[in-house]
């Protein structure tokens, strides 16, 4: 079944995109994040250009992080107060990368820049995240606990000026790596599509010692405030926010997390993050052979005006 | 004032000297408003018509040739080039294509070429070669040669689209002066009005024309939706951000499972 999609102004099957929501939902729910990392290379390869895809997957990211979020709430696994000051600097990060988004748009440039922060981003991350879990697997492998607790081991953030408590997670650090953090989420979120989810989880768990009861639900509530707020400013000022897709991807993504947690569950943590980091990485030499190989078409077309 | 007057005699000239040996075309079109719904995959409008001489005592001159120009709302378009920098493909450089036709399809019932010689047809803007694509060059706008590769370029990606297309099958005469031109709407196709232009030419030479128009038209819940975003895009992101919350909420009020 054929569906106009009035934004992106092109006819798409409705069941494959509600096919590719729940695809995306599934592994979302699975690693407990947003999946827009996933989502936007997708809807780039259907067709749907990267200004739009971008933008769009932005409310995708909301609706599943809300779910996410709700749950965890319910748990008491946020931690309002490390959120509210993640966000009050992620909001800023957003609204830059909004704007950097509009300005590369208007000189050409904006689907370079999409691909290689997808490369350089995905790739280090994924090589990160495999060879931690290697490690981990294989110190399980000979005996040992899978994670290395180092209780109380400071970094040089930990001296760092402007110490907040926050009782929750249980920690008793400076305020500006977690103003950082929030900036870099918000800002590489808005020009990437995606909700920063796989990258801010690790950052509070290394950077900030943030305990794992906390960190997911934590983070979730940052990507639905700074993706909810990326659906606002990019429908505001570039009006690429297609609602017919996004409802679309909704649907399907809500329900595929509802599965993907429940195999989530039965996995090990480890092996989890392996499988994760593999995706992560793979994703990140896809974008890295786009770039380097020969295009088939070296001339491409951009709507400037009606008129 | 003389010369206003001599200009008038001029064409009160060219009409009599038009109209003692002349035809006349006389065209309907099937269909003068395309609705692009949700379920809009395409559509094929089909442009009917005879040839009549004019006056009626004038005897008709085939065979004949017709050139049907279908344009499309104009838009400004960019066609940009890749070129490899520091190992990665980039764009460097672009131009600007102003007020082109988002839609511009040739229909003739043989190769235009063949139809009159390359003078007329570049005088007459007939087929995709001839069509004026002006391109901004510094503060003038200008169209360049029609092998200049940024113009073969955007030609054939707009034909990729199929949103330009010149094709010497689309007239059909089904009679020496009944004809038949299928003009066809892809379903990218851009919403507006468009002008259909209907040229005769004879021995390769133009010896009527006439046209009419048709609206492309995004009706019901895309056009209300499309809309929106182009002239309220705060609140419409606002209400996409809220329909994301409901949706997420709803899933977890489903799904809950504690």
């Amino acid at each position: 079944m054929q569906i106009y999609l009035p934004i992106a102004d092109l006819p798409v099957n409705v069941f494959l995109v509600l096919g590719m929501g729940l695809a995306v939902g599934y592994i979302s729910g699975m690693f407990g994040i947003g999946g827009g990392f996933l989502m936007t290379p997708l809807l780039i390869f259907v067709g749907i250009s990267p200004a739009v895809a971008v933008a769009t997957v932005s409310s995708h990211i909301a609706a599943s992080s809300f779910t996410g979020a709700l749950s965890y709430w319910r748990k008491r696994a946020v931690d309002v107060a490390l959120a509210l000051m993640l966000l009050s600097s992620g909001i800023l990060g957003t609204a830059t990368g909004v704007w950097l988004f509009t300005e590369l748009r208007a000189l050409d440039q904006l689907d370079l820049m999409i691909g290689i922060s997808y490369v350089t981003l995905l790739t280090i991350v994924g090589a990160m995240m495999i060879y931690e879990s290697v490690r981990a697997i294989s110190r399980t492998r000979h005996g040992m606990p899978a994670t290395l607790r180092r209780p109380g081991s400071h970094t040089w953030l930990h001296g760092l000026p402007f110490k907040l408590r926050f009782k929750r997670s249980k920690i008793y650090v400076s305020a500006i790596p977690v103003w950082a953090i929030g900036f870099v989420i918000g800002f590489v979120g808005a020009i990437m599509g995606i909700g920063g989810g796989f990258l801010l989880v690790p950052m509070l768990i290394y950077f900030l010692r943030v305990p794992t009861a906390t960190v997911i639900g934590t983070s979730m509530v940052l990507t639905l405030v700074t993706m909810a707020s990326a659906t606002v400013m990019h429908a505001a000022t570039n009006h690429l926010v297609d609602a017919v897709l996004a409802l679309i991807l909704m649907v399907g993504g809500v329900i595929g997390a509802q599965f993907g947690a429940r195999t989530g569950q039965k996995m090990r943590g480890e092996r989890l993050r392996l499988l994760l980091g593999l995706l992560v990485f793979a994703v990140g030499c896809r974008f890295a052979y786009e770039l380097v190989v020969k295009p088939d078409d070296l001339y491409s077309l951009r709507y400037v005006r009606s008129g | 004032m003389r010369w206003i007057v001599i200009t008038l005699a001029f064409i009160a000239l060219l009409c009599g000297a038009g109209s003692a040996m002349a035809e006349r075309l006389v065209v309907s079109l099937s269909n003068h408003r395309v609705a692009v719904t949700s379920s809009f995959v395409g559509e094929e409008l089909v442009l009917f018509g005879t040839i009549e001489p004019d006056p009626v005592t004038s005897p008709l001159r085939p065979p004949y040739d017709l050139v049907v120009t279908v344009t499309g709302p104009r838009q400004t378009l960019r066609t940009r080039r890749k070129e490899r920098v520091l190992g990665i493909w980039v764009n460097v450089d672009s131009r600007e294509f102003v007020r082109v036709p988002s839609y511009l399809a040739v229909l003739s019932n043989r190769p235009v070429n063949t139809i009159a010689n390359p003078d007329t047809l570049r005088r007459l803007q007939i087929g995709l070669d001839n069509f004026l694509l002006p391109q901004r060059i510094g503060a003038d706008f200008a169209d360049t040669v029609r092998d200049d590769p940024f113009r073969r370029s955007f030609l054939r990606l707009q034909t990729q689209q199929g949103l330009y297309r010149e094709s010497s099958t689309a007239v059909t005469f089904l009679t020496p002066t009944v004809f038949r031109a299928a003009i066809p709407m892809p379903a990218a196709v851009p919403t507006g009005s468009y002008g259909i232009e209907v040229e005769l030419f004879t021995g390769g030479n133009l010896v009527a024309r006439t046209n009419s128009a048709l609206d492309v038209i995004k009706t019901g819940f895309e056009q209300y939706v499309a809309d929106a975003a182009r002239d309220y895009g705060l609140l419409y992101g606002a209400v996409t951000a809220l329909m994301a919350l409901l949706i997420g909420w709803f899933a977890n009020v489903i799904f809950a499972r504690d």
